[in-house]
């Protein structure tokens, strides 16, 4: 298992750009931090995310 | 006739004591984006002393803009970035004050935000606020960035907090409300969604970076 925004998700394997895909997120809106890193944008599709790991998703809405 | 700089600075010293205003007066801030989040943020460094601030947005001063930004129906037409460091350049005299111009983008946020220890996201649009947001995090990883998104519409006020996110990251609001779902932006939403980006500012300007 895997925590994703604070949630425990079975995604242990699975890459960034899979998770963004199975939880409905746009990429374009987002920014992703694995165990306080940033993911680069470049590398969701190679990121493999670990069992135990941390993810958060921030997605962004307009307005400002 | 304005008061001396000196007479200026003691008086922010004896509002918010020697040591902390200190480290306002060290710190600089590039806020990138001066509508209703960016021109209120500019606004409150300003009074409060921040010694160095930099303001960046492309567009000019629409009418459409009055019901919530910080600019003059005489400013009409201007260029945000001229207009607003016209007003704090009035709030805070001795403040150093920068702006530009300019649309941030990929090619560019290297070189324009590599001087600034603080940056301030203040876009309103989605995917922007995401490119900001990733271009800092990848490129100045030991720059502090406070960013907001969901202020929308007429909520609660109480609905909108500040995040810690990641080692240097921080974001407000409520996360949720999207101008996109038809929800009108209104001036005192977005001034607390701005405030508690500029309260985040000064904190971590302070040394204190819970949120």
């Amino acid at each position: 298992m895997i925590k994703v925004n604070g949630e425990q998700y079975a995604f242990d394997g699975k890459t960034v750009a899979e998770l963004l895909d199975e939880l409905g997120y746009k990429r374009e809106r987002v920014a992703v931090e694995l165990d306080l890193d940033i993911v680069p944008k470049s590398e969701y599709d190679t990121t493999i995310l670990a069992e135990g790991c941390s993810v958060e998703v921030v997605s962004f809405v307009g307005g400002g | 006739m304005i008061p001396a700089k000196e007479e200026m600075y003691a008086a922010l010293e004896e509002r918010h004591g020697a040591e902390i205003q200190k480290r306002f007066a060290a710190a600089s801030v590039a806020v990138c984006g001066l509508g209703g989040l960016g021109s209120n943020v500019a606004i409150h460094l300003a009074r409060a002393g921040i010694g160095r601030l930099h303001l960046i947005d492309f567009d000019t001063v629409d009418i459409t803009n009055l019901n919530r930004q910080q600019y003059f129906p005489d400013q009409l037409g201007e260029y945000k970035s001229q207009a607003l460091k016209d007003t704090l350049q009035r709030l805070a005299p001795y403040c150093d004050i920068t702006s530009q111009t300019v649309r941030l983008d990929e090619e560019n946020i290297p070189k324009l935000l590599e001087p600034y220890d603080v940056i301030a996201e203040c876009f309103d649009n989605a995917e922007q606020k995401a490119m900001l947001v990733n271009s800092v995090l990848e490129l100045f990883p030991r720059k502090y960035l406070v960013a907001a998104s969901g202020m929308a519409g007429l909520g609660s006020a109480n609905d909108i907090v500040t995040r810690k996110l990641g080692r240097n990251f921080w974001i407000c609001g409520d996360g949720s409300s999207d101008v996109a779902d038809g929800m009108g932006l209104i001036s005192a939403r977005v001034a607390v969604c701005a405030a508690h980006q500029a309260n985040m500012i000064l904190r971590i300007t302070a040394g204190i970076y819970e949120p």
